[in-house]
């Protein structure tokens, strides 16, 4: 009787595990549609949707915004977060506990009262659609992700061995350049590219403190999908699904190298 | 890299060297600051602005609360987006936790197979995600193409409860089995087997041992999506109709379409008090007790 079982426990994996890939994958042959439609299957084959997004300025002009906020973004939300891990793992742990609860809170507040709310304070600044606007909010939204990232490889850090460089002589700085430093690097690495991800598909905060002069990819995105059916968005959807795989192939390319190493 | 995320949301860092500590007790605090005065600048405000005007406009009062719990259909709507939350928590807990089990229980291959299945959704902007909904869930969708080719009546998905229920399950699901997974990967499955020893039947041995030790990770992944389910947006705006518009739609319309920053501003309050409460109220719940036995 336990075959049977295992079988249909294996049978019901698997569809969910298709509910969740799904969605991915169909986006795929929709982006090579020779209509202007999202009707599915596909009539016919063409690259137009795929010309269209490199050759309409909407579109390049909304990855390019993207794209900047993201990078900046990702910059500055490592360096505040990685400063904020390394203070939090300092701390008496009541004191560490409260204040890592409030920094991971913009994980839980909802989306939409967020947007009111910071849209309230940027109409009062002048900070709508404008680069600073997008940066703030985002980098306040991403800071969450550096944290637990940075949090988790310091947690498995032996400290001893900063006191161990410390007995050699070095200084607090070189101790933490040579030897805390490279040995944290992957979870600063992993919360550079969670922060990059959460700006680069935010989009809640981002319809709110949107302008025509600057616009995120999501927003262009959106506006497409609730205007008409326009394959665009798919080619976008497929070309991104590529990239970031050949992104993350490399990391786990990487990653298991070193494990061997 | 995303089960870290979930594993450690709650944990506590290990005690770090005491002689260290005295030394960085003062600066630790600066270190933290930054992010601190960000969260002020960008949370605190943004939120305090809201509640604040839910009282002040048009004029000062509980005016907006009044409309809020007076208007029958405003109270439809938050019952309803509590109830798609529950169904939403329901389907991810009935579609994960067999899931999240066979995770622990195959080979190191399989295993990685299963959990690129978990991540793949996050490798997609989830605006393109929910587009794909929309080919899948409509009318003359993928969904439908293949139970015509069954031979059986189309179904309605597009603009109704149910699709935004499968939709929002499914971009939530991640979340229900990356939790349930990090407690049932710490389970001793040779409990299960000296409870059958024993004389327990499969059912009996799953009931009285395995479920109350992965109870943990069920409430953590419950809460987590049941409060995400909560605020969400996009999704039930893409794939809803007006019969299934929740609570974020409603305070988008209000603040962007009608300028009326004072319901939407109550609403937004209303929403935001339901996740703190609930955030509260649950979790205890998720500790794992021998995560906490070792803290101490």
């Amino acid at each position: 009787m336990k075959q049977p079982g295992r079988i249909l426990l294996g049978l019901y994996c698997l569809l969910v595990a298709v509910w969740l890939v799904a969605p991915t994958i169909v986006v795929v042959p929709m982006s090579f549609n020779d209509k202007k439609s999202l009707a599915f299957p596909p009539s016919g084959f063409s690259w137009q949707w795929y010309q269209n997004f490199f050759t309409n300025p909407e579109w390049s002009a909304s990855l390019v915004g993207s794209l900047k906020v993201a990078v900046v973004t990702a910059l500055f939300a490592t360096v505040i977060g990685t400063l904020a891990a390394f203070g939090l793992d300092r701390m008496k742990s009541r004191v560490s506990g409260v204040l890592r609860a409030l920094l991971i809170t913009p994980m839980v507040v909802p989306g939409v009262v967020l947007a009111v709310g910071i849209y309230a304070v940027y109409l009062d600044t002048r900070l709508v659609g404008t680069m600073t606007g997008f940066v703030l909010a985002h980098t306040m939204l991403a800071v969450p992700f550096v944290i637990i990232a940075v949090s988790a490889s310091l947690e498995v850090f032996d400290k001893r061995l900063e006191t161990a460089a410390a007995s050699l002589g070095a200084t607090r700085l070189t101790a933490f350049r040579t030897v805390t430093l490279p040995l944290i690097a992957p979870g600063i690495l992993s919360g550079l590219l969670f922060a990059f991800v959460t700006s680069f598909d935010e989009i809640i905060v981002a319809l709110f403190i949107t302008s025509p002069y600057l616009k995120t990819l999501p927003v262009q995105i959106f506006s497409s999908i609730t205007r008409d059916a326009d394959p665009t968005v798919a080619a976008v959807g497929t070309l991104l699904f590529i990239v970031t795989s050949l992104v993350i192939g490399a990391g786990l390319l990487i990653g298991s190298r070193q494990g061997k190493n | 890299m995303a089960t870290r995320v979930i594993d450690s949301r709650d944990t506590v860092p290990a005690v770090a060297a005491d002689g260290r500590r005295r030394w960085f007790r003062g600066q630790a605090f600066w270190l933290v600051a930054p992010a601190l005065l960000l969260l002020v600048i960008c949370l605190g405000l943004p939120l305090a602005i809201v509640t604040l005007r839910s009282f002040s406009e048009p004029q000062w009062g509980w005016q907006n609360y009044a409309w809020f719990f007076g208007t029958p259909v405003n109270l439809t709507v938050l019952q309803r987006t509590f109830a798609i939350s529950a169904w939403v928590t329901l389907v991810c807990l009935i579609a994960g936790y067999p899931y999240a089990y066979v995770m622990t229980a195959v080979g190191p291959k399989m295993r990685l197979i299963l959990i690129l299945c978990v991540l793949v959704p996050f490798w997609v902007s989830g605006v393109v995600r929910t587009l794909a909904w929309v080919i899948l869930l409509q009318d003359s969708g993928v969904i439908n193409s293949v139970i015509k080719a069954v031979g059986l009546s189309p179904v309605k998905l597009i603009r109704t409860q149910t699709g935004v229920v499968i939709g929002m399950a499914q971009v939530l699901l991640p979340f229900m089995i990356l939790p349930l997974y990090s407690v049932m990967k710490t389970i001793d499955l040779r409990l299960m087997q000296a409870a059958r020893s024993l004389g327990a039947s499969p059912a009996r041995a799953f009931a009285q041992v395995y479920l109350p030790l992965s109870l943990p990770g069920v409430y953590a992944g419950a809460i987590i999506v049941f409060i995400l389910a909560l605020g969400f947006y996009i999704t039930p705006a893409l794939l809803g109709g007006p019969r299934s518009t929740m609570l974020s739609t409603l305070i988008q319309n209000q603040v962007l379409s009608l300028l009326n920053w004072g319901r939407g501003g109550a609403m937004g309050v209303v929403l935001l008090i339901a996740t703190f409460v609930l955030l509260a109220l649950a979790a205890p719940l998720s500790r794992q007790p021998h995560k906490t036995g070792s803290r101490r």
